[in-house]
């Protein structure tokens, strides 16, 4: 649009982890987004620290507890320090979070790759999979899956995968197809590279900034999938401490105490919320093309 | 009367490195009835003047000083976005590069060309009329049924002709034309630009050509105006620039171009060195830093000098270099 | 060095699938081309969009299957090899390609982009730090620039990039799809002299591919002009530039005026647009556009005649310095 951006030998911007630290921090709603996931994250890492009670120990005499220093956040139904519960339920939320969503970025760009080079039959294929996988809503899926395996952490991540794999190798398959046929690529080609490192070394670093950034916002959503399915029933077996289970705890002794509802409902309201700003921010900060989506 | 008169015109993007001077203190005028060229290289300010005059500066970009009046009154600086609309669509039109810009895939050529005219209060027949009578202006073949089709069925020369077709089509007082030709090949070019000098003439306008290709600025256009990081160097009638320039860039620009050399040389001219930065412009005369003729005083402030004729060149020795090209040819 | 050509293309057709699964049909991007480049020469193709410059010039990289003729590179057939098998070749033919900072990878440094084709072909021992400081240098970048990205690059900067990375591996052919593409005049020159230094200082063989004739002067020992995916008009750069016989090469060669406006009038205009490959036209594929045209181009094919060095298809060559026929006379 105005020569600002084009003018010929552009000066070198300054550059480094510092300074891009700083662009989402001079956002407020980055610099809020990033203090809450960095409370949640200390929190978990943490959680023995924080917390004296081990966050499965029976203590039946010390039920329904309402907040107080010894309890922060009071006890559930059977006695259970709720704080201490919250924080390594902390663990597993983050813990479901970046493995299952490092494991669909891994996929999702391999796939995409493939999908966005190859042959042009091996892509159809590619997407009809993608699309099929994509159809089945998320609640039926989990059901499904956990029917056959029984309810376990491992069952939540492979739902995660599934849910997320098809739109992230979408997402590359896209950008690879428009880079396939562009100058640098085509260059590549005369000089001899082979396939697999021209998608290495021309395709990839050019396509994987926009979806680790989409990626960061989908975490508040795996988040939110662990939850629901322990919730249900489906993800984390008790004793193990789940926010989707103290939730649960909490609606069924609503009547006793709401501080167990509440216990395990802000941390997933915090963590949303933190990861979303983030994301946001980042996106507006660093790709500002993918603005709206 | 002059249909565009520039004066003193600064503009200033504020970026993350500070302030850029993209346009500093820039004067012309375009007269009725004339076409003048502005040409400069990449970097030289070109579109950030047509941006400007069009109000369509980029947010962290804005007027400093200055003003562009349009036809002796109005003054297109602070003029609200309504008002830059409405004169827009009527009294200023635009071609540009890429002609798809100007045109909509989805909607036929006649349907777009007629909805152009939806202030004209003529019947739908009589603008249908009128659309045909432009295209056939422009030597779109078989023009009728050419109103039923969609852009992407015409070639890249014939889309760039109805995009001149459809800005010439309210009569404006000033088109603006963006290097129009550049994206097409050369042989369409010459064709493109007669055609645009014959509209010129038939409609009665003016145009404020901007190119790169100084072939084409002095085949089409009657004044000329230099464009060097921001600033206008040397201005005049189209005879002057080209067969007597008087600034050391615009005297340098013309001897790199290949056609120029008419004979063959494996060493052909260039202009060593960069742009300056426009955030640290240099003191004085902005091509100092790259001239082989600058001395001490150039790093004053160096105002227009007048050469007479309405030829100006912003360079201290403009009086003195008189050589002709055909000489500065010989002697190298 | 032996007499023998670097380069060998025989009779080369290249057909591109049209239509859908029904009305299936090809079309003739490159309809049988013949030429050879010396060791050491500078051998230029000429031609506008849809000419089949580009397509002929990616045929003899391998990066474009031929349907007909024979390729031959250093003594050996190329045409048929395995893209494994043409690897080893590719060390010893470079190209590059049209985009100055569009052909560079934009996440890669400068350092990284001009030593790639040292870890593409898995050559080690070398110092790579050292071949960066090297290669910039025989461009004339600063060695610090190896730490820059494409984007902190101008043109003319990208367009020394790439021609580092091209002769990275000390090829014995060059082959450049429009190596002033995208630059501005004043820079243009320095990228072809810096081609013609090179190919001097390694003994390199060069195939440039431009729209425009008058870069081709300065730095080309042979001509050949391309329209419609045929060669229309080949010889000595010379011979062509003084008295071109193709009217086609005399439209192209206008087409580019000086920059003079008195001169300015003497463009040969083509009017007509250039047909589609979908839709050759019958005898002479050049008639629809020709000014010369007479009533046996309509239906009779020219074969290449020798006139002089050169080889021209045209059934009324032109005489030197002709001018068009009464009726496209220029009004001046």
């Amino acid at each position: 649009m105005s020569e600002a951006v084009s003018d010929p030998a552009p000066p070198v911007a300054p550059s480094g982890l510092w300074h891009q630290v700083r662009k989402v921090l001079r956002e407020p709603l980055g610099a809020f987004g990033l203090g809450l996931v960095v409370l949640v994250v200390l929190g978990a890492v943490f959680a023995d620290v924080l917390s004296q009670y081990e966050p499965a120990a029976l203590s039946p005499r010390d039920r329904f507890l309402d907040p107080s220093t010894a309890h922060l956040l009071g006890t559930d139904q059977l006695g259970r320090d709720l704080f201490s519960r919250v924080l390594h339920g902390g663990r597993i939320a983050l813990y479901v979070a970046l493995v299952s969503t490092a494991i669909s970025l891994a996929l999702g760009i391999v796939l995409g790759l493939i999908a966005g080079y190859g042959p042009r039959w091996l892509d159809n294929l590619m997407i009809l999979l993608f699309d099929a996988l994509k159809s089945f809503p998320t609640v039926m899926l989990a059901l499904a899956l956990v029917t056959l395996t029984g309810p376990s952490l491992t069952a939540v991540m492979v739902v995660v995968i599934l849910v997320n794999v098809p739109g992230y190798a979408r997402i590359i398959r896209t950008q690879t197809i428009a880079l396939k046929t562009s100058e640098f690529v085509t260059a590549a080609q005369s000089m001899g590279a082979s396939s697999a490192r021209i998608l290495r070394v021309h395709v990839l670093p050019n396509v994987i900034g926009p979806l680790v950034i989409l990626a960061s916002m989908d975490i508040p959503v795996v988040i939110a999938i662990e939850a629901g399915m322990s919730f249900l029933g489906l993800g984390v077996r008790p004793p193990t401490p789940s926010w989707g289970s103290i939730l649960n705890d909490g609606f069924a002794n609503i009547r006793e105490t709401p501080w167990i509802a509440i216990a395990g409902g802000l941390p997933i309201i915090i963590t949303t919320l933190g990861f979303t700003f983030l994301g946001e921010t980042l996106r507006d900060v660093f790709d500002p093309r993918l603005k709206g989506r | 009367m002059t249909v565009l008169t520039i004066r003193d015109l600064n503009v200033v993007f504020s970026t993350e490195a500070g302030p850029l001077h993209a346009l500093k203190d820039v004067n012309f005028e375009v007269p009725e009835r004339r076409i003048v060229g502005i040409v400069g290289e990449s970097g030289c300010g070109k579109s950030t003047l047509i941006n400007a005059i069009l109000g369509l500066l980029a947010d962290n970009g804005g007027v400093t000083g200055g003003s562009i009046t349009f036809e002796g009154q109005t003054d297109l600086v602070g003029l609200s976005p309504d008002k830059m609309r409405a004169l827009r669509g009527e009294r200023i039109s635009t071609v540009f590069q890429d002609p798809m810009g100007a045109l909509n895939p989805v909607l036929s050529i006649g349907r777009q060309m007629v909805n152009i005219q939806y202030r004209s209060g003529l019947s739908r027949a009589e603008k249908e009329a009128r659309a045909a009578e432009m295209l056939e202006l422009v030597r779109i073949p078989d023009a009728r049924a050419a109103l039923s089709r969609f852009p992407h069925q015409f070639s890249g020369g014939m889309k760039q002709r109805i995009a001149i077709a459809m800005a010439l089509m309210m009569e404006p007082a000033l088109l603006i034309a963006d290097e129009p030709t550049t994206a097409l090949d050369a042989t369409l070019e010459v064709a493109t630009i007669e055609l645009l000098k014959d509209l010129q003439e038939k409609i009665g306008c003016s145009v404020l050509f901007i190119s790169h290709h100084l072939g084409v600025i002095a085949e089409l256009c009657d004044e000329v105006v230099v464009m060097y990081a921001g600033e206008v160097v040397e201005r005049g009638d189209v005879r002057s620039i080209f067969n007597d320039p008087r600034h050391p860039y615009t005297r340098r620009l013309l001897e790199c171009d290949p056609a120029r050399q008419s004979s063959r040389t494996r060493n052909l001219p260039t202009i060593p060195g960069e742009i300056p930065d426009l955030r640290a412009r240099p003191r004085g005369c902005v091509f100092r830093p790259r001239c082989d003729l600058a001395v001490d005083t150039c790093a004053d402030p160096q105002a227009e000098r007048d050469l007479g004729g309405g030829h100006q060149a912003r360079c201290q020795k403009a009086q003195g270099l008189t050589n002709t090209m055909a000489e500065l040819g010989a002697a190298t | 060095m032996s007499d023998e050509p670097i380069l060998t293309v025989q009779d080369v057709q290249v057909t591109f699938p049209t239509g859908g699964m029904v009305n299936r049909s090809s079309i003739l991007g490159v309809a049988g081309v013949s030429l050879n480049i010396n060791r050491g020469e500078t051998f230029a193709l000429v031609g506008e969009s849809g000419s089949g410059k580009t397509t002929l010039a990616r045929a003899i990289n391998g990066l474009q299957d031929i349907s007909e003729g024979e390729i031959s590179f250093d003594g050996g057939r190329i045409d048929t090899l395995s893209r494994r098998a043409m690897k080893p070749i590719r060390r010893r033919m470079a190209m590059m390609f049209q985009d100055p900072v569009g052909s560079l990878s934009p996440r890669m440094t400068v350092g990284d982009l001009v030593t790639e084709p040292f870890r593409i072909h898995g050559i080690e021992g070398r110092n790579l730090r050292e071949e960066t400081a090297r290669l910039l240098s025989l461009v004339g970048l600063p060695a610090d620039f190896a730490s820059r990205f494409p984007h902190q690059l101008s043109g003319g900067q990208a367009r020394r990039v790439g021609v580092a990375r091209a002769i990275a591996l000390d090829p014995a052919l060059i082959i450049a799809d429009e190596p002033t593409a995208g630059l501005d005049v004043s820079v243009q020159g320095e990228v072809l002299n810096l081609l013609n230094d090179l190919r001097e200082r390694l003994g390199l063989a060069m195939l440039i591919i431009t729209h425009n004739l008058h870069v081709v002067h300065h730095v080309a020992d042979r001509v050949a002009v391309m329209y419609l995916g045929r060669f229309v008009e080949t010889g000595t750069t010379e011979e062509v530039f003084d008295a071109p016989s193709h009217p086609y090469t005399a439209a192209l060669l206008s087409a580019n005026p000086e920059p003079d406006p008195d001169k300015a009038r003497e463009r040969i205009s083509l009017p007509a647009e250039v047909p589609s490959l979908l839709n050759r036209p019958p005898g002479c594929e050049f008639h629809t556009r020709c000014p010369w045209v007479q009533d046996r181009c309509r239906t009779v094919a020219p074969m290449p005649e020798p006139i002089g060095t050169r080889r021209v298809a045209c059934h009324a060559p032109l005489a030197p310095g002709a001018r068009p026929p009464g009726n496209q006379m220029e009004t001046a």
